[in-house]
């Protein structure tokens, strides 16, 4: 299938998720730059991990109102896959098309290593190939990673069972202590109602190779490719340009 | 109109305010034949300065071993550059921001990580790997856990949001820092080996372009006045000196960079480090031969009203001036464009030999580019040993008393900030970005893949101070030969040094002595070893109240796996595994962390070390790995045998895996569990493995002793240790939170 990878300046993880998925998982790749607005016929958008527009204000704040992402938000409204990592997810969030916001980490400090997480869902595109109750191991790194959003939200979030990851120990419960960031109930990753739009914290493209040190991440990335070819979402972006 | 800057002459005493001699300022008046302005003043001070001219470590430097087959450039560009076959090299340099740190520790750090970058970039590498090295006061002063904070979090601040992985360092606590930290910051590069750019002006009529930032009022005498002296205890007041940096901009610039060394638009590059502008274009034209003119009105800037001497020697960050080929201007102006950067036509190469500044349509400094180079002075200054550096080595051993307790001697050392677990500080940097990270942080060295090739690349920085205290010949030896039994450890073989040579005012004959004995132990051990010094940086005065630190060398090693599937790291990896020492354990305990933290002393001779024998403990090392007997590889260092072997238990994420030893020999317990004899290091490997293994060390001559196996859930070493794997890991990484929270 055809993935869009978009690069903001100042986006960090762009060069890892393309490497990704060219060379360890032989998808058709293409850059797409942030002050342009054509999609390029792409069928999952990812917007990666960084620091865009250096996130001096709110991380992704910025990033929401460059010309791609007017494209991406029209595309995502269209059914289209969008996938925010990290910086891409604080995006999304920006950008009204997740809910909740993503905030300073309660320890107030850059946090960069492994986690566990559990699987809350395998029905989204993104998580198809994966077991519920499984427990990843991914990497994080953010300062600003503390997913909140107010009770009404999180309610109708575990409701509609849109929590995708939870931060858990090693056996699976989401304790306070395997919370890296002070994400309220443990939440690492969640998906819109419509479940075509994904955001997460943890680095799948940091956990895609063995030789770096794991592969859980590949177990996302198979899943999109499985629902395309599926036929469950094939919506490409066939959003017109400057729309 | 007329400036006054530009006109007035000025007098010795006004050379004296900008820090130089009165025979420096007479050596000006000669070489312009005539007394400098104002301007040229200011520009002679920064050139001059020792942070710019190494007036006091040149004639040393010279001796040290910078070349080899590998080598493709070595000191005097902004990086050293090594080949790693492919096609491609490895670009690298460590340089030290120590002042700024202290003074404001957050943009101090930061601005260090952003400056060794742009170092890395200019040369048409891109950065894939970020080491640091840093020394704070001990945790008795006052300001030590705030200045900790500040450098992790401005280290973390810039690499994290550049996005180049921190890969490795080093932490060390000395009260000989408490009032001069240290921040030395590395960075390695790939770059394809027929595509590297140098700072080396050419072409006649060629343009000079300012890219990057606008210029500021910023960092102003940041080199000069930060670096060139000692500090008096006013460090508050120095707070504009330092820079501010921006890591957004410089992913801008280098991006934009390295899309523009693509296309052939580039004759020459440098970023603006210290000194800024003047620097930058001085050893460019200076390289080449080359005369520069520069029209000051075309800088971009962030404010009006700045002087001519201002706009010259601003440290704005993020920065950068090249020479670009004639008729290229829009080649490079559209690059930098679409990066949102500014890109402009400030000047040309002329033929002429000089740096001639204008300003308003007047000439504001007209200098011969060799006054400000080749003829700055250089300095062979008096050098003694301290008076008491024979008393200080003494260590009567029997003045020492036995530990009535090792395991709780074992605890205490773990728990020693110096030993403990330096998680806390790493955890707080990105060290996967780029998606090559082999080996994290925590290991002997940290191990990247070079994507494209089966080849990885091993780093390491290193230096014992107190060695070098006590001895600083054999200390900067043992600098050398860790670094490299780090990388050997991991499986690489050393390729390649940069270092960074912290001293005091080398003004004082016995720091003097200090950096010659240290120049001259890197000398030997690179020799020894086989691998050239290929970039590095001098930090002189750094000093408070008169008293200087420890000095210290140190030393940044780069190795090359030839295939990363041999890469090896330090814990153990499986229960049954046998547990050998290569090399032997001296009674000796002088200079070591034991005799410090158990016993309250700094004293003695730091270790013996034959250099002909560590060379020997490494090729054995390595081509056990390279054979593939080997499934843990760790260097003895500081701690000794029980602190390596504690490591190797609890160093790895999850529970760890015990470890079942039986000591014995001739010489004293404490010796043999913490004393840190050289050239020794320990391995796991399966035991079918073991017999091979026994060949090859007779073959090479090294000893090895069968020390036990890995097993269970204690760190068992017959008849003095016996611990519960938890408590052991317990002292070792709540150490550094317990004493830096809140």
């Amino acid at each position: 299938m055809r993935w869009g990878v978009v690069t903001f300046p100042g986006s960090n993880d762009d060069h890892d998720t393309q490497y990704v998925l060219e060379h360890v998982l032989g998808e058709d790749a293409v850059s797409l730059w942030h002050k342009d607005r054509d999609l390029q016929g792409v069928e999952c958008v990812v917007l990666p991990g960084g620091f865009s527009y250096g996130d001096y204000l709110r991380c992704g704040a910025m990033a929401r109102f460059s010309p791609i992402m007017e494209s991406v938000i029209a595309f995502a409204r269209a059914g289209g896959l969008v996938w925010g990592i990290c910086n891409g997810f604080q995006v999304l969030c920006e950008a009204g098309l997740l809910p909740g916001a993503l905030i300073r980490n309660r320890g107030l400090r850059f946090v960069c290593g492994q986690v566990h997480l559990r699987l809350e869902t395998t029905d989204t595109p993104f998580t198809g190939r994966c077991a519920r109750g499984e427990v990843l191991t991914l990497p994080i790194k953010h300062g600003e990673g503390c997913y909140v959003a107010d009770p009404v939200t999180l309610e109708r979030l575990e409701e509609n069972r849109q929590v995708v990851l939870r931060y858990v120990d090693a056996s699976g419960r989401a304790t306070a202590g395997a919370n890296p960031n002070g994400s309220l109930n443990n939440i690492a990753g969640v998906v819109n109602e419509q479940r075509n739009v994904f955001g997460l914290m943890p680095h799948p493209e940091h956990a895609s190779e063995k030789v770096l040190g794991g592969e859980d991440g590949l177990k996302l990335f198979r899943s999109v490719i499985a629902a395309h070819r599926e036929g469950g979402d094939r919506r490409t972006a066939a959003v017109a340009p400057g729309h | 109109m007329a400036s006054p800057q530009a006109t007035i002459p000025m007098t010795e005493a006004e050379g004296l305010e900008h820090g130089l001699t009165a025979e420096e300022f007479r050596h000006i008046c000669a070489a312009l034949g005539r007394a400098p302005n104002f301007v040229e003043l200011g520009v002679f001070s920064v050139m001059w300065s020792e942070h710019c001219s190494y007036k006091s470590s040149r004639v040393w430097l010279k001796t040290l071993p910078t070349q080899g087959p590998r080598v493709l450039q070595g000191p005097g560009e902004n990086a050293g550059v090594i080949d790693i076959g492919d096609g491609l090299a490895v670009a690298f340099k460590i340089e030290s921001h120590n002042h700024p740190s202290f003074v404001e520790p957050y943009q101090g750090a930061a601005t260090g990580v952003g400056g060794i970058l742009r170092d890395v970039f200019t040369m048409g590498a891109r950065p894939v790997a970020n080491l640091n090295s840093l020394r704070f006061g001990s945790f008795d002063h006052p300001r030590t856990r705030y200045l900790v904070n500040g450098v992790v979090a401005g280290v973390g601040g810039y690499g994290n949001c550049i996005g180049v992985p921190t890969v490795g360092g080093e932490v060390y606590f000395d009260a000989g820092y408490n009032e001069n930290i240290l921040v030395n910051a590395f960075t390695l590069g790939i770059v394809r080996s027929d595509r590297i750019f140098r700072a080396c002006a050419a072409g006649v009529g060629n343009p000079v372009m300012y890219v990057g930032s606008k210029t500021g009022r910023d960092g102003i005498h940041g080199a000069s006045l930060l670096a060139s002296a000692e500090f008096s205890g006013e460090a508050e007041a120095k707070r504009p000196t330092v820079q501010v940096g921006d890591p957004f901009t410089e992913k801008l610039l280098l991006e934009a960079c390295l899309e523009l060394m693509e296309k052939d638009a580039i004759v020459a590059i440098q970023d603006m480090g210290a000194a800024g502008l003047t620097s930058s274009s001085v050893e460019m034209a200076g390289r080449g031969g080359m005369g520069i003119e520069i029209d000051l009105d075309r800088v971009p800037r962030r404010e009006p009203g700045m002087t001519p001497y201002e706009l010259l020697l601003s440290e704005s960050q993020e920065r950068m001036v090249l020479v670009a080929r004639a008729g290229a201007e829009d080649v490079v102006r559209d690059v930098f464009a679409k990066w949102d950067l500014d890109a402009v036509v400030i000047g040309q190469v002329t033929d002429d030999g000089l740096l001639r500044v204008v300003c308003d349509r007047e000439v504001v400094a007209r200098i011969p580019i060799t006054a400000l180079t080749d003829e700055a002075p250089a300095y062979r200054r008096p050098a003694a040993p301290p008076a008491d550096f024979e008393a200080r080595q003494e260590l009567p051993l029997g003045d020492v008393p036995l530990p009535s307790d090792c395991n709780a001697a074992l605890l205490t050392l773990l728990d020693a900030p110096n030993l403990a677990s330096k998680a806390w500080v790493y955890g707080q940097y990105d060290f996967l970005v780029r998606g090559n990270t082999v080996v994290q942080p925590g290991s002997d060295a940290a191990v990247i893949r070079v994507k494209g090739t089966h080849k990885g690349i091993a780093l390491s920085v290193d230096c014992n101070s107190r060695y070098c205290l006590l001895d600083p010949y054999v200390g900067a030896m043992i600098a050398v030969v860790e670094g490299a039994r780090n990388v050997v450890c991991a499986g690489a073989t050393p390729l390649g040094v940069t270092d960074c040579l912290n001293f005091g005012n080398p003004e004082k004959p016995a720091v003097m002595w200090q950096f010659a004995e240290a120049v001259r132990g890197i000398r030997d051990a690179c020799v020894a070893l086989d691998v050239p010094v290929v970039s590095g940086n001098v930090s002189f005065y750094n000093e408070t109240e008169g008293k200087p630190i420890p000095p210290t060398p140190t030393i940044a090693m780069v190795g090359l796996l030839d295939h990363i599937e041999h890469h090896t790291t330090q814990w153990f990896k499986a229960d049954g595994d046998v547990i050998v020492l290569l090399g032997r354990t001296r009674e000796e305990l002088g200079a070591s962390e034991y005799l410090a933290v158990v016993h309250g002393q700094v004293r003695g001779a730091p270790p013996w070390i034959d250099l002909k024998v560590e060379r020997r403990v490494q090729r054995l090392c390595l081509s056990a790995i390279a054979e593939g007997l080997v499934r843990s590889a760790h260097d003895v260092g500081e701690g000794g045998l029980a602190v390596a072997l504690a490591e190797c238990c609890i160093g790895a994420p999850g529970p760890g895996l015990g470890a079942v030893i039986e000591l014995e020999g001739p010489i004293r317990a404490d010796a043999l569990l913490f004393g840190e004899s050289q050239s020794r290091i320990l391995l796991s490997l399966r035991r079918r493995h073991l017999g091979r293994l026994r060949d090859l060390a007779g073959a090479a001559d090294v000893p090895l002793t069968v020390l036990g196996e890995v097993r269970g859930h204690r760190l068992v070493i017959t008849p003095f240790i016996d611990l519960e794997l938890d408590r052991v890991r317990q002292a070792w990484t709540n150490a550094l939170p317990r004493r830096l929270a809140g």
